[in-house]
């Protein structure tokens, strides 16, 4: 992520060593209340007892994660066996946030290298344009996305009117509109850490496979993907961990039948199930998921790096 | 052959991907943007142009609603980002001119932390903990929680401004006996200027857009912007809902494109 621009800093100077401790006070006290402090109560909140109609009771229980994973019958005395709606749930989010982010890739790579061979004056330009849409309102995007897709429609009517198709395609409710409208909104982070790696390739190694007959397709696979593997790897984890927790994308275009992780923890919240400790525990079962893919690709940004010097 | 260094960098298809790209990102908002300055009363008929939706926001039925949100949604985004900036400008002058330290890397952690976390997890978290402290739901609680969230997205700005900018100035500064306290104002802040202004305008939109906190951490009846158009939406798309949706996306296009303009302009020759 932008970890290494920020923390690794060569312009570190210490003009202000003696006051960083008052300086760095107020982040430290706002996000340790207001972020670390909640995400401990949540983990707390999980192992609690539930409280009908929200809320918990304060006594330590497994049962949020014993209703996660097990099935007990209707009266929860039969043996314990593996319970698949939960895990399917999860599962169909990975998959969902997989398939984003393959079509990210698919058209990112292509865009981000398109952006890096331009003139350096156009450069900042083009990451301007690819950018801004995502500065709107997700929420706006994804309506705008629902509209524009919709059986009646501008895309079906403009598809219908110059006689592509004879009756309208049925893309709401369906996985692909998730899919479209979770590579709606995030986009931008596939493309930009592959236009940096791509900025930063040197064109010299692809010159010299040109001149030992290497096609022009096989130079980029085997030269200029190897060299930009990073940027790529990066594109992928910051497209895919906001996926598999989204919640607008899967609620508004996806329907009922495409239910994802999101809309899952939402319920417990808001919705009529009102199981509070089951929704932490769902939201913890999420965090650990996202935070072993983070530091698994730390490691291998860090293995990156040493190769690369 | 003349351009060779051209040929080599350019791969046939790359282009065509990069405009379908564009047309991707942009088509939505042309069509809802165009759609709302639509005369009809239905959604699929085109009846010419008309501000009839625009005036229906300001005066129609639901005009009160809406009034009341854009206020929660305008003053929280102020405040939040206002609080935000400033507690990110001290903690990226602690980080970036603090010397080495220990807890340097937890403390970047900490301060990326809301980026990391997944929002939805985020958002559960924080209204786990309002409740386990009987802190009740309000704008007070929305505010908080945007306090928090905003942090990151104005600390990156102004921190990697901030390391673009060589201490030599504020070193001479001080060589003239200027106090470190005045070095700090007179010549690091001002040298600083475009990253605070291009962070605090970050924090402003991702306050004024989030829907995914606010939702779970406001009370009852309290509304902002994107909660209020989230519930109408549920309802199915109306017009009227454009006719909003048209303003808010001018409102971040425009914070964004000066914050770009903001953040690229030199200030230290």
């Amino acid at each position: 992520m932008a970890a290494g621009a920020a923390s690794g800093g060569s312009a570190t100077t210490d003009t202000y060593k003696e006051a960083r401790t008052w300086l760095l006070l107020p982040a430290w006290v706002t996000l340790s209340i207001l972020v670390l402090a909640p995400v401990l109560m949540m983990l707390i909140y999980s192992f609690l007892t539930k409280e009908f109609r929200g809320g918990v009771i304060w006594e330590f229980s497994l049962a949020a994660y014993d209703q996660f994973f097990f099935d007990r019958g209707l009266f929860g005395d039969e043996p314990p066996k593996i319970e698949w709606t939960y895990i399917t749930i999860f599962w169909r989010s990975i998959w969902q946030a997989a398939a984003a982010t393959l079509l990210s890739l698919a058209i990112g790579f292509p865009t981000a290298y398109f952006i890096a061979t331009r003139s350096e004056n156009m450069r900042p330009v083009w990451v301007f344009l690819i950018t801004i849409p995502y500065w709107v309102n997700l929420l706006i995007r994804t309506v705008s996305m629902k509209f524009l897709l919709r059986d009646q429609g501008p895309l079906n009517d403009f598809l219908m009117n110059i006689g592509l198709i004879d009756s309208p395609l049925h893309i709401v409710n369906t996985n692909f509109a998730v899919q479209l409208g979770l590579f709606y909104s995030y986009l931008p982070f596939m493309v930009l850490p592959i236009y940096a790696a791509v900025e930063r390739y040197n064109f010299a190694l692809s010159e010299a496979a040109a001149d030992l007959y290497a096609s022009k397709w096989t130079t980029l696979r085997r030269i200029l993907l190897p060299a930009v593997k990073p940027g790529v790897f990066a594109g992928c984890i910051l497209v895919f961990v906001p996926s598999m927790g989204s919640f607008l994308a899967p609620d508004l275009l996806g329907g009922a039948k495409n239910f994802m992780i999101g809309s899952l923890i939402e319920e417990q919240f808001k919705g009529n199930a009102g199981n509070w400790p089951f929704g932490a525990a769902a939201s913890m079962v999420l965090l650990t998921m996202v935070l072993i893919i983070l530091m698994f690709s730390a490691r291998q940004q860090a293995k990156a790096d040493k190769a690369g010097g | 052959m003349a351009n060779k260094q051209f040929d080599i960098k350019s791969y046939p298809g790359f282009k065509g991907i990069t405009l379908l790209c564009l047309v991707i990102l942009y088509a939505p908002l042309v069509v809802v943007t165009v759609y709302s300055f639509n005369a009809s009363q239905s959604l699929t008929n085109w009846e010419g142009v008309s501000l009839r939706w625009y005036s229906d926001v300001f005066t129609g039925p639901e005009s009160g609603k809406f009034k009341t949100a854009a206020k929660n949604s305008f003053i929280i985004a102020i405040i939040a980002a206002t609080t935000a900036t400033t507690i990110a400008t001290l903690a990226a002058t602690g980080m970036v001119r603090g010397g080495k330290f220990r807890f340097r890397t937890v403390s970047f952690g900490l301060i990326s932390l809301p980026l990391m976390v997944p929002e939805i997890v985020l958002a559960v978290a924080t209204l786990i903990f309002f409740n386990s402290i009987g802190f009740e739901r309000g704008l007070l609680t929305i505010l908080l929680a945007h306090i928090a969230f905003c942090i990151p997205f104005a600390y990156l700005p102004i921190s990697a401004r901030m390391q673009g900018i060589e201490d030599s100035y504020e070193q001479a500064a001080l060589d003239l006996y200027a106090t470190k306290r005045q070095a700090f104002t007179k010549i690091l802040l001002p040298l600083m200027m475009p990253g605070i202004i291009s962070g605090f305008l970050l924090a402003f939109i991702v306050s004024l857009d989030d829907f995914i906190i606010t939702n779970f951490v406001k009370g009852a009846g309290v509304e902002t912007l994107p909660t209020a158009i989230f519930g109408s939406v549920k309802q199915g798309i109306k017009p009227n809902i454009m006719a909003i949706s048209t303003m808010l996306l001018s409102v971040s296009i425009v914070m964004v494109t000066i914050s770009y303009f903001v953040s690229k302009s030199d200030n230290t020759k």
